[in-house]
């Protein structure tokens, strides 16, 4: 059973007929080529396929296609770009926030959800709103200072010096 | 050498955008053309002869392309003995096994037709654990061991479920316990662990009409990959292409050969169509290889100086149903089996045994994580019995320079300091024998130390060559799956080039077909291997730059130097930029000479020499050792048994810090994988079913941003590695060997109870407590420091269960250690 969605992707309209059990997840890999969200499990235990929906971050692999009709979704590809990154992005790695990267998409759609609800989060605020992104890679240490010194960029606090 | 310009700087990672904004391709990621979708047949038994596998009903799914058997594919593979086929033949080894594999139009349709082969199948008495396996009449897991080719450096036991059996004899171990004043003699036990990658196995395969192979797999080693394919469906390499994407995390286990011999015999069966096989999280746990198990058991004979003199280490490996790669992890903790002490008599053996779990394969340590758990905490408990501070004790046994290891190699001081490593751990934490206490806190260390486990003859090479734009093109294939291989590449080069960091261009993400060749991104190899290749190789590309140099300015060769992307005549104040050299230099009248500059070097390690079969004694059995230690604050909560990391403290010989943010993440990373194994994983095998029973990241939990310790503390010793770029040594695996040994002393000092089981459950903390009686006891301090800072508990620390054994008892040398099914 195909279904006709009609939805907006990092801004732009997108109409697609989609069959009714698609993930959302499926949808922006297969039919729109948006790759940054992965799929570490496929059972909302690893937070890679993060995506904003109506800008609060959601699993796009518990989340059906369907779901996401008339709304507004944002991934990885919607942030930033080479020359032009979002301030999570340019503190990922100014950190060494990023190992294989393979949950770096996640955990910074993660950090954004997080942020546009707590502009200002405590160390305690970051390990508990990405307390369901799992990185095999870093250990979390650089994830959590970048999240809290973009905080503080988007927030428009001065810059410390440099990183640790 | 002048100060180094670029190694030691925290140049961001050179594939770090591509990361931050989503544009890096895995291998999932990539989109080909009809691609079809597999699905492998997996035993439903632990042990079973297979009888019959009938596929004609799969095939009838619509939608299916190809099936694939082991009738039709009865080739073996492995990378050091080739004991596994792609799929089973006679008989499946352990519950997940494979069996078959199908390729259809879509994965679920693919799903279903593997659900409609049939497979007939008469069950075999299973196997699970290591003395099962070594009993006399055991159930021989490979009847066929005898006839498997493998490396002449390992050897299997026909006959027996042993794989592998590797022999350290070093002074008159006998002798030297019989005069020992003590004796101790503990078990210890690791279980199965998953290396838990994010991205999952993934590889993607086509096999054309004109015969050519083309596969995309997320893999450590993709020589290593078309190698043994070309060997297991004797192919000749220049049929076989492998390529490697972005790679999501692999830990060892994606190292070798793994899925890609399933997805190339499907792809022969649908020539011209690409086949993807994608391993879901479940069968991740269960069908790829995990870390082996480890039964091991320590006697150590101490004098009355507290110098251990005669040590014997004895263990058995649960290699799991295949030991391909798992014979060369019996290997190395068989020549490094006395850890970071100097051991005077040695009696060591290190055994792999076959049962029938999942296989065991390379998990980050290379099966030094597992001796050091007990190692480590069999120094300490020594230490404590001894009366000893366990600090103090570690660095009156640890090796050092002139100290001789337990294959007999004496090290000097290039080797690494261990030594300087403890002393700055405890400094770092404070473990003072008489520093303030405060109950149920406390406080353990562990040390470490690795070589890379790999053929003598493991090689890197690399190719430089200049673009158009004067920019230098680096071409790797070592492969940077999060250890930042590229970036490291990158400042190697432009360090001895002299160029800033934006002329730089690295090509990893290798394909056999054009790049240059790499062994394998293992053993912690590639910072050493390849950054030494670069090195080299930039000494070609500047005897190119300067001969052209030489002529255009009219200036000796010798005079030349690189500087900031010019060659320069310091004499004469003259200079060419490399943009006007890269293709060849024009004189004002046309003429031309030279050409686009490229070079290639390589690097092998040089002077290796095998073990004696018999002694394992070898002057240099391994081309480096990184050593290292880790301590950690813990709290337990003598209610319940749990307890909180509150501080953890790490320092490595690394020779040379190249990138302090990316050696960071490596320590940190590294310390939370070994906390995670510490505290919490465990691969659980249900008996006699064989199944796996936490096969999902709900049940097999991994540490998340909740289980970082609120201070990791880093620091690095630099003793240079002779052989090493700018004196650098490897590190990637180190960072997380001591560390669950470090939490198991860290716990006894809290609160007396000594676990000797991976993981510290907290049901396993409150049941110590709980027999210990008394939950106020706390032998947080050793008998020599006790009086002094007597606040509260006992004040000494001899572990409650500990098996102090008398002088000259013995715990037999085994010959002989398993017996036989016929
Ligand atoms: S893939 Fe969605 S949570 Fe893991
Ligand atoms: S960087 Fe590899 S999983 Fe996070």
């Amino acid at each position: 059973m195909n279904q006709t969605i009609s939805l907006r992707v990092n801004g732009l309209p997108e109409t697609h007929e989609v069959p009714a059990n698609q993930t959302l997840l499926q949808f922006l890999r297969e039919t729109l080529d948006l790759t940054g969200a992965k799929e570490g499990c496929n059972e909302g235990e690893c937070g890679a396929c993060l995506v904003l929906l109506d800008g609060r971050a959601v699993n796009a692999c518990l989340t059906l296609a369907v779901e996401a009709d008339g709304r507004e979704v944002t991934t990885i590809e919607g942030l930033g770009h080479a020359g032009d990154l979002h301030p999570l992005q340019a503190a990922f790695l100014k950190h060494a926030a990023v190992q294989c990267g393979f949950c770096t998409p996640g955990m910074i759609i993660a950090a954004l959800g997080l942020l546009r609800d707590n502009p200002d989060p405590s160390e305690e605020d970051v390990r508990w709103a990405m307390s369901g992104n799992l990185c095999r890679c870093t250990g979390y240490r650089q994830i959590i200072d970048a999240v809290q010194e973009a905080a503080a960029a988007m927030r428009g606090d001065p810059a410390p010096e440099a990183a640790p | 050498m002048s100060e180094p310009r670029w190694i030691g700087q925290d140049v961001p990672r050179v594939d770090g955008v591509e990361k931050v904004t989503g544009a890096a391709r895995y291998t999932a990621d990539l989109k080909f053309p009809r691609m079809l979708h597999a699905h492998v047949v997996r035993s439903p038994h632990a042990h079973a002869r297979v009888l019959d596998v009938r596929v004609e009903k799969a095939l009838r799914v619509p939608g299916v392309r190809a099936t694939a058997t082991g009738r039709e594919f009865p080739f073996h593979t492995g990378i050091y003995l080739k004991d596994q086929t792609i799929f089973a033949t006679d008989r499946v080894r352990y519950w997940g096994d494979a069996v078959a594999a199908v390729a259809a139009e879509t994965p679920e349709a693919a799903a279903e037709a593997a659900a409609l082969v049939e497979v007939e199948y008469e069950p075999l008495p299973a196997i699970f654990e290591v003395d099962e396996g070594l009993q006399p009449g055991a159930p021989l897991v490979h009847p066929d061991l005898g006839h498997y080719e493998c490396v002449p450096w390992v050897s299997p036991r026909a006959g027996t479920n042993v794989c592998n059996h590797v022999k350290v004899r070093k002074g008159d171990y006998e002798g030297a316990l019989a005069a020992c004043a003590h004796v101790f003699e503990h078990t210890f036990q690791v279980p199965q662990v998953q290396h838990v990658p994010l991205e999952s196995h993934v590889a993607v395969a086509r096999a054309d009409l004109a015969g050519k192979v083309e596969v995309f797999t997320s893999a450590q080693s993709p020589f290593t990959v078309r190698h043994l394919l070309c060997a297991c469906f004797s192919l000749p390499h220049g049929d076989v292409r492998v390529t490697v994407p972005a790679v999501g995390g692999g830990f060892g286990g994606k190292a070798g050969i793994g899925i890609e011999p399933v997805v190339v015999a499907l792809a022969m069966k649908t020539r011209g169509r690409w086949v993807r096989l994608w391993i879901e999280r479940a069968e991740e746990f269960y069908a790829t290889v995990v870390r082996q198990g480890l039964t091991a058991t320590l006697v150590s004979g101490v004098d009355r100086h507290g110098k251990v003199q005669a040590q014997k280490l004895h263990f058995l490996w649960n290699c799991g149903a295949y030991g391909g790669y798992g014979v060369n992890v019996v290997r190395a903790a068989g020549y490094t089996c006395g850890g970071a002490y100097e051991f005077p008599h040695v009696w060591g053996d290190s055994i792999g045994v076959y049962t029938n779990r999942p296989a065991g394969s390379a998990y980050r340590g290379f099966g030094m994580s597992e001796i050091h758990w007990a190692l480590e905490q069999q120094m300490e408990m020594v230490a404590r019995e001894m009366g000893i501070d366990p600090v103090e004790f570690r660095l009156r046994n640890c090796l050092g320079p002139g100290k001789s290891t337990v294959t007999g190699q004496v090290l000097d001081e290039h080797s690494g300091r261990v030594d300087r490593c403890i002393t700055r751990v405890a400094e770092m934490l404070d473990l003072r024998p008489d520093r303030p206490r405060t109950p149920f806190h406390g406080a353990g260390m562990a040390c470490a130390v690795k070589a890379p486990a790999m053929p003598n003859d493991a090689s890197s090479s690399v190719v430089l060559k200049l673009a158009e734009d004067g920019v230098l093109e680096v071409l790797i294939s070592g492969i940077d799956y999060g250890q930042g291989l590229k970036t490291v590449a990158a400042q190697f080069a432009a360090e001895a080039m002299d160029l800033p960091m934006e002329s730089i261009r690295v090509r990893g993400n290798p394909d056999t077909d054009l790049s240059p060749y790499d062994w394998q991104t293992v053993a912690s190899r590639q910072t050493w291997a390849t950054g030494n290749a670069v090195l080299r190789a930039a000494e070609q590309l500047k005897t190119q730059l300067f001969a052209m140099a030489a002529q255009a300015l009219g200036v000796p060769v010798s005079e030349l130097e690189c500087h900031n992307g010019s060659v320069v005549h310091p004499p004469s104040g003259r200079s060419l930029p490399i943009t006007r050299l890269a293709m060849g230099y024009q004189f004002p009248d046309g003429h031309t000479i030279g050409g686009p500059v490229a070079a290639a070097a390589s690097f092998v390690p040089e002077g290796l020499i095998f073990l004696d079969p018999e002694t394992g004694q070898s002057p240099k059995p391994v081309a480096k050792w990184t050593f290292g230690a880790q301590a950690l604050e813990v709290v337990v909560d003598p209610e319940t048994g749990q307890y909180r990391v509150e501080k953890v403290a790490a320092c490595y010989d690394v020779g040379k810090v190249v990138n302090p943010g990316m050696i960071h993440g490596q320590t940190y990373g590294g310390v939370m994988q070994g906390l995670g194994t510490g505290m919490m994983e465990e691969l659980i095998v249900e008996k006699p079913s064989g199944r796996v029973a936490n096969a999902s990241l709900m049940d097999y939990k991994i540490p998340s941003t909740e289980d970082l310790p609120p201070e990791i503390l880093v620091d690095y010793v630099e003793t240079p590695q002779t052989d090493g770029p700018l004196g650098a040594r490897g590190i990637g695996e180190h960072t997380m060997i001591p560390t669950a040994a470090a939490l198991s002393n860290a716990i006894f000092d809290a609160c007396g109870v000594r676990i000797l089981e991976m993981p510290i459950t907290a049901e396993k903390v409150l049941a110590g407590l709980k027999k210990q009686g008394s939950l106020g006891r706390c032998p947080g301090k050793t008998a020599a420091s006790g009086s002094s800072a007597g606040d509260w508990g006992p004040g000494s620390g001899p572990d409650p269960g500990s098996g102090v054994r008398g002088p000259g008892s013995d715990l037999l040398p085994r010959s002989d250690v398993a017996g036989g099914e016929k």
